[in-house]
């Protein structure tokens, strides 16, 4: 009885008013921690950050570095796909290629990209360069392996079913093996995009001269913590955004689909 | 040769299919003969594993025959053609097509232009009474409509031979009834060749002119029956004598090959 009152309760709050709870409640604990001798060193509360919105503003370096960061992002993340896509299908196609190919992606996919900056670095040079190639590796690797997983996943049976139609080869890859792995490509895409968010900071470690990541290594060394909380928050902002817009892209491209994965 | 062969649709001539894999070969069809009447319904029976997908998949041209041929109206088959049709029990709906997109997929691939693809595809929805969900993706269909949509699609490109691998296989009871029902009925108004594997010997009694038995491995043909009932044959159907003992005689044929697998 008191279960059943409690579980009408939980389902009549709209899901916008759980929304706003849990915003409150994330409020609350970061009061908490900010009123705390020791972590309030590292989470100044909301006045102290829109003050630092204010100081960054100002300085003009807001707008700055998030540009210079949503180019590199944009630029390896565009290199990474357009790479990604042919790479997948010729492991698909060409098992030799899977045979060679594959261990070493897998090999370097689990390295943090943080660990070999410095190693592009020294090739490529400070600046934007090393940073687009990072983010470009990174992205490619992530982007095949479920590019390639979802070409392989083609039920076989559409395209025998489409041979018997009458496809021929070029039908089978435009009208069975393209739209069948739609669903894996956008998923690519959508951890695509995560990885070259948290590569970008990586990225930046080494040589940048402004970004979101570069410029929260500076104010750490001035110890300006407000500011730094809110490019913290702000790459949180951005990358939950892009997440939500790809997701509403999947819906509507692939609503066919009997099961979403995740 | 044309008066002798006349009214021979398909002629399998001794196909054998040796899988070669990792383990071995395997003998999957042993020198298969059978001749394909015109608008013949022929429904083939036997234990799982005996070949029969594969016999199908050859005539389909999805695979090649180890040896022998398979021929169509006298010429020997090489690969896939729209004169042959498939239904496979897995439905093989393009998922991301609509019901009508779906039937005239085969009909687009021929080049035929937007609106005349529409317009046979459309007769073939309504053949299958489906047009209230033209517009439906499969995901939003049953297994009985699906399976629908799949013979109206393999319909739609006009084949003279229609190959069907167990296509009512994950129906329940009466979806199966209902479509064999339906199946018989599209077969009477637009007549075709028809090459239907089941292990349903109920089934086969219903829809067959000839019921041919395959044995266990390696496939060969063991028994054909001839079911001289006429059509449409309905459920009541099943409670007489003459079903009955057909009934009793392929099953008991089938069911010695059954114990053979299990040896
Ligand atoms: N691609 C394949 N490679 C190796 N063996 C196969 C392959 N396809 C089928 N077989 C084997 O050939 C035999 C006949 O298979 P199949 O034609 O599917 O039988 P059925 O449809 O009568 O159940 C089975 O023993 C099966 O394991
Ligand atoms: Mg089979």
């Amino acid at each position: 009885m008191d279960e059943k009152k409690q579980k009408g309760l939980i389902d009549r709050i709209p899901n916008a008013g759980w929304l706003f709870l849990s915003f409150l409640a994330a409020i609350l604990l970061w009061y908490l921690l900010s009123i705390n001798e020791k972590t309030g060193r590292s989470f100044p509360f909301v006045p102290s950050i829109l003050k630092a919105v204010q100081t960054v503003v100002d300085r003009g370096i807001l707008a700055e570095d998030f540009i210079s960061s949503m180019i590199s992002v944009v630029l390896g993340f565009a290199f990474g796909f357009v790479t990604a896509v042919p790479a997948a299908f010729l492991m698909a196609w060409y098992r030799p290629v899977q045979y060679i190919v594959e261990p070493w992606i897998q090999f370097i996919r689990n390295i943090p990209p943080l660990a070999y900056v410095p190693l592009v670095v020294i090739s490529a040079g400070v600046g934007r360069k090393p940073q687009v190639i990072v983010i470009w590796l990174a992205t490619f690797l992530i982007m095949t392996v479920t590019i390639y997983q979802g070409v392989r996943n083609v039920d076989e049976t559409l395209i025998k079913a489409a041979r018997v139609l009458g496809a021929k080869d070029k039908d089978l890859f435009v009208k069975v093996i393209f739209p069948a792995t739609t669903p894996f490509i956008l998923t690519a895409v959508r951890l695509g995009v995560s990885v070259a968010l948290t590569t970008l900071i990586a990225a930046e470690s080494t040589g940048a001269t402004a970004g979101m990541g570069m410029r929260i290594r500076s104010f750490s060394n001035s110890f300006e913590v407000a500011p730094m909380l809110l490019y913290i928050i702000l790459i949180g902002i951005i990358g939950i955004t892009s997440e939500k817009i790809i997701k509403m892209l999947e819906r509507r491209l692939t609503g066919w689909q009997e099961k979403r994965e995740i | 040769m044309a008066g002798e062969t006349r009214d021979i649709k398909l002629k399998i001539d001794h196909v054998e299919k040796i899988y070669e894999g990792r383990t071995g070969k395997m003998i999957a069809l042993n020198g298969v003969d059978l001749d394909i009447m015109e608008n013949e319904f022929i429904c083939v029976v036997g234990p799982s594993g005996c070949g029969k997908s594969t016999l199908l998949n050859i005539i389909a041209g999805l695979l090649d025959a180890t040896s022998g041929a398979v021929y169509l109206d006298g010429k020997k088959i090489d690969g896939t053609g729209t004169e042959r049709g498939v239904v496979f029990q897995q439905y093989a709906l393009f998922p991301w097509l609509t019901v009508l997109k779906n039937v005239m997929f085969g009909l687009k691939l021929k080049g035929m232009p937007d609106d005349e693809a529409k317009e046979i595809a459309m007769k073939y929805i309504k053949m299958v009474q489906l047009e209230d969900f033209v517009n439906s993706y499969p995901k939003e269909l049953s297994g009985g409509m699906k399976q629908r949509v799949a013979i109206a699609r393999a319909y739609a490109v006009q084949p003279e031979v229609l190959l069907m691998d167990e296509p009512f296989g994950a129906l329940d009871a009466q979806t199966r009834t209902q479509l064999q029902a339906e199946l018989v009925r599209t077969w009477q108004e637009e007549k075709k060749t028809c090459f239907f594997i089941t292990h349903d010997v109920e089934e086969a009694i219903i829809l067959a002119n000839r019921v041919i038995v395959m044995s266990a491995r390696p496939g060969r043909i063991k028994t054909i029956v001839d079911i001289d009932l006429p059509y449409p044959r309905t459920q009541d159907l099943k409670m007489e004598k003459q079903f009955l003992d057909l009934k009793a005689h392929i099953w008991g044929e089938v069911y010695k090959e059954y114990l053979e697998v299990r040896k």
